[in-house]
């Protein structure tokens, strides 16, 4: 077996080193009840040539993006990612270590997460990041669960215009800690009263910006009606790209900004694994939680980096912590980090300005099509469009036609038949001319 | 002596990506849009980000010095207790890259996704045999989420029962993961503390006497956090089903016995599995990983979504609770879980197969023993043997030496190993754990025998504290000044010219 270095030799003597006949005797605290014999009912191992031919079969049975033009967004965006960003992720020293436990020989993950942490911030426009999270939608969860914290309150509303997987898993996930919340009703139009709804016992309030529906909304006031009643504003946001063109949260007023970091270096990947970007006020750090590495000092003065504030975690305050996470995304912060470090700010603003002008170009071309209705004014690289008829049928269409054109609000909402005409079209800068094209003729077509 | 530049020959000090910014410069090349009229509703960003401009090859030497100063598996010995630091085979790093899978969409229409759903099906079956148990959750992210999501399923069980408020009690032992508290926590369980018997294990007396119609589970990590197998598991989960609650198991430890005991015959109702341990998908600093949770017939029905069915039609997703025969105790994450991570944890159970994964039990099982077996007489074990997949000894042959674990794991970064867990489990003073896992030669554990008993000779002999207290001399930091990072929280890199 190609991965387990010890010979049947090296065995037999470690065997009598340690003074047992075989290897059976080293398993005698295992009730003889529980032991079993023989091998389970699966394959035997398998050569490397044989596994990657497993898989790849199984690759083959998908139509993808490779191949396929796709409008697929809903809170996972195809970008192209440097060629620079996976070689430099896939370094053993990087791939195959763990946790920054033993700072001195971690300091190359401490100064990526550190410098991860501050584009973070700059991004968001906040002033600290921690170290990630698993993915925004746990992450949201996570930020309700703060704010009540930091509030001493007990109640969250969540907008219409949130990702559903973030609104159920927070109601999930925070059903059994007494917090209450309320998710409002899907909100293609943008046309919910959010600021008739406020009242002083709300811990928080959760917007995305853009929405699921791909809106875009400036947030200022909300902002500030919520904080002359003492609440937080939490501000999700699907598509980090967008924080290149669009005024950040932070501008706008958020308390907590949680972003779905997977559009930069991550890739789809069938959804996971995600990042999640979490950012807030220096007032609020003692409450955060996941991760944070600082800055310090060594013994002979040299600046270095460790994991810090601690006494948030559950390895130390267990049933009292913040939060029982105990990894981050380490690897996915790098490669968001990397992404970002390529882009820089001059490449970030243009990648954002690309996506978005791709994206008014395909409003403009599936809105001019008889019977398509672009339902939002202002979008970044996603919108809605309501179509005669199903819009999950016309997907299975355009899938029959080899295009992936984009994701049927039924899909995340089947029990709201007033969306079953609304279809998701998101563009990125990875969609060329002929993608469009070639949406836009089968649209005709099918439409 | 110091050099000039700082460096230490090819060790460079590398400055943070924000310090070398070359404005003009750039890492990507992006080509203009066509002039257009956007469309942000007046929401355009003003200003800058302050985001360093960086050309291409300056940010690929940035990197690769940063990894320079660290270890990993591919470069050191890395017996880190409780982690399970076993080489993480490059394959599954090829087949996570397969066009056909990284670049699938979550909301694809499933009918172009069979491969992808198939592969999640796969995964699941792989996990369910081993275990033996009928169903598993896929969606959880890590080993504390897994906890979560078990956890969830036996509130939503006891609410069915009609048994809600009556049982609200979680009994951990005081040798588990911080996360097992933590997990119940955030379930809205109280949680109590069950002590050690002087074996290592969970007291099974103090454990029935806790029992009653106020516990909802009791968490056991099996093989415990001592290494050591709970050898009255049977005894204890019998109890446990007696009083009417449901057996967690922290599977974060499996390592030691897959294909050897299968998870269903302990009587377990729930136990995470974290992938990123037990079937080598790399820890990558901290993440991601995945901790798919099986779950007995009495918790199955409350399973979170999403996960995968299979029929005459195929395979397909159910995606919401109300599409679902049971009754889930909800959506825990978003999109369809760990994808990635299960990729490369099916290509390693493939490549394994069920010899082979029987195989890398007994051989983590073996190489924990022998260590314990050279170690034994020179340092101070815990408990008696056999251990299963660690060993645990304590600071007992430190005393009156002046040296602490933390001395001693310091020094062994020196030696040119990344030291073992410290100080934890906590129920034993001055932990050393240490977990070589299967991955390792005998000449590896050979290697490292000798530096540990020679380090430990040298703190007996006495007069050797200060050196002990100055390790790591030869690592690209010595020890760094923790309560000063933690008194001033420097969290972020800021520009000083701006300030």
């Amino acid at each position: 077996m190609r991965y387990l270095p010890l010979t049947a030799a090296d065995r037999r003597s470690m065997l009598d080193a340690i003074g047992v006949k075989s290897v059976d005797d080293l398993y005698r605290d295992v009730p003889q009840a529980a032991r079993r014999d023989g091998l389970v009912d699966l394959p035997l191992s398998a050569s490397e040539m044989e596994v990657e031919r497993r898989i790849a079969k199984l690759a083959a049975k998908n139509l993808t993006a490779a191949t396929a033009p796709m409008f697929c967004g809903a809170g996972v965006y195809r970008h192209h990612v440097p060629a620079a960003v996976d070689a430099m992720i896939q370094r053993g020293e990087f791939l195959t270590s763990y946790t920054p436990y033993q700072p001195e020989v971690a300091q190359g993950t401490l100064q990526y997460l550190f410098e991860f942490q501050t584009q973070v911030a700059l991004i968001t426009g906040m002033e600290v990041a921690n170290a990630s999270l698993y993915d925004a939608a746990t992450g949201t969860s996570e930020a309700i669960a703060m704010a009540a914290r930091v509030t001493r309150r007990t109640k969250a509303l969540i907008s219409g215009g949130v990702h559903p997987h973030y609104s159920e898993t927070s109601e999930a996930s925070l059903r059994y800690t007494g917090l209450e919340i309320e998710t409002l009703a899907p909100d293609p139009l943008g046309t919910e009263d959010l600021l008739g709804r406020l009242s002083p016992d709300l811990a928080c309030v959760v917007v995305q910006n853009p929405s699921f529906f791909g809106r875009l909304n400036d947030l200022k006031v909300l902002a500030d009606s919520c904080h002359e009643m003492g609440i937080l504003l939490v501000v999700v946001v699907t598509e980090p790209v967008s924080l290149g063109l669009v005024a950040s949260p932070g501008e706008m007023g958020a308390d907590i900004v949680v972003v779905e970091g997977q559009s930069l270096g991550i890739g789809m990947n069938f959804g996971g694994p995600g990042l999640g970007l979490f950012a807030t006020r220096d007032k609020f750090l003692r409450q955060m939680p996941g991760r944070l590495t600082g800055q310090t000092v060594d013994q002979d003065g040299k600046r270095g980096w460790v994991l810090t504030l601690s006494t948030r975690e559950q390895h130390i305050r267990r049933e009292k912590a913040t939060s029982n996470i105990c990894t981050n995304s380490g690897l996915c912060a790098l490669a968001f980090s990397i992404h970002m470090t390529m882009l820089g700010e001059t490449g970030f603003t243009a990648l954002a300005e690309l996506n978005h002008a791709r994206a008014v170009e395909l409003a403009d071309k599936v809105g001019a099509i008889k019977g398509i209705k672009v339902l939002n004014d202002a979008f970044f690289n996603e919108f809605a469009v309501t179509v005669p008829g199903s819009a999950a049928e016309l997907v299975e269409k355009l899938a029959a036609k080899g295009i992936l054109g984009g994701v049927p609000a039924s899909r995340l909402y089947p029990t709201w038949p007033e969306l079953d005409n609304v279809l998701l079209l998101a563009a990125t800068e990875t969609n060329s001319d002929e993608d469009l094209d070639a949406l836009v003729s089968a649209l005709k077509e099918l439409v | 002596m110091t050099t000039i530049s700082g460096n230490r020959g090819p060790l460079i000090e590398e400055p943070l990506i924000f310090e070398q910014a070359t404005p003009g410069r750039c890492g990507v090349d992006w080509e203009k849009p066509a002039a257009y009229e956007d469309r942000l509703g007046g929401l355009r960003k003003k200003g800058k980000i302050g985001l360093p401009d960086i050309a291409e090859p300056t940010v690929i030497r940035h990197y690769t010095r940063l990894s320079q100063k660290n270890v990993g598996i591919d470069t050191v010995f890395y017996p880190l207790g409780s982690c399970t630091m076993k080489y993480n085979p490059r394959l599954n790093e090829k087949t996570a890259r397969l066009p056909g899978l990284s670049q699938a969409h979550p909301f694809q229409p499933v009918s172009t996704v069979q491969g992808a759903l198939e592969l999640m099906d796969q995964c699941a079956h792989w996990l369910k045999v081993l275990t033996g148990m009928p169903a598993v959750a896929m969606s959880p992210a890590a080993g504390a989420h897994g906890e979560f999501c078990g956890l969830m399923a036996i509130r939503a069980a006891i609410e069915a029962r009609g048994e809600g408020d009556k049982r609200l009690k979680v009994l951990v032992p005081e040798s588990a993961h911080g996360t097992n508290p933590a997990s119940a926590a955030i379930c809205g369980f109280s949680v109590e503390s069950i002590p050690a018997n002087d074996r290592g294990r969970v007291d099974l007396a103090a454990l029935k006497a806790k029992l009653g119609p106020d516990v909802a589970a009791v968490m056991v990590t099996n093989p415990n956090t001592c290494g050591l197998f709970e050898d009255e598991v049977l005894e204890i989960s019998k109890a446990v089903h007696d009083a009417g609650a449901y057996f967690y198991c922290d599977g974060a430890n499996y390592n030691a016995i897959v294909g050897r005991v299968r998870i269903a015959d302990l009587g377990v109702d729930a136990m995470h599995i974290n992938l990123h341990k037990t079937f080598s998908t790399p820890h990558g600093g901290g993440g991601p990983g995945a901790g798919p949770t099986v779950l007995s017939e009495a918790l199955a029905p409350f399973a979170p979504v999403p996960y995968v069915v299979h029929d005459d039609k195929g395979f397909r997703l159910v995606e919401h609770a109300h599409e679902s025969e049971g009754k889930p105790c909800g959506r825990l994450k978003g999109f369809h879980g760990q994808f990635g991570v299960m990729v490369r944890a099916l290509s390693y159970m493939m490549a394994l197969g069920a010899d082979g994964l029987r195989q890398c039990a007994e051989d983590a099982v073996l190489n924990a023993n022998y260590l314990l077996a050279q170690l034994k007489d020179e340092l101070t074990p815990s408990f008696e043997g056999p251990c299963m997949h660690e060993a645990l000894f304590d600071d007992r042959f430190l005393k009156d030496t002046g040296v602490t674990t933390l001395d001693f794991a310091k020094a062994l970064i020196d030696e040119g190993f990344h030291p073992m867990t410290m100080y934890f489990p906590l129920v034993v003073h001055g932990a050393l754990l240490m977990e070589p896992t299967e991955t390792e030669s005998k000449a590896t554990l050979d290697k490292f025998v000798a530096s540990v008993k020679g380090l430990a000779r040298q703190a007996k002999e006495g007069n050797s504290a200060d050196a002990f207290k100055a390790a790591p001399i030869y690592a690209p930091r010595r020890r760094l000044d923790e309560t000063a990072a933690a008194r001033t929280p420097v969290l972020r890199w800021k520009d000083q010219a701006a300030e």
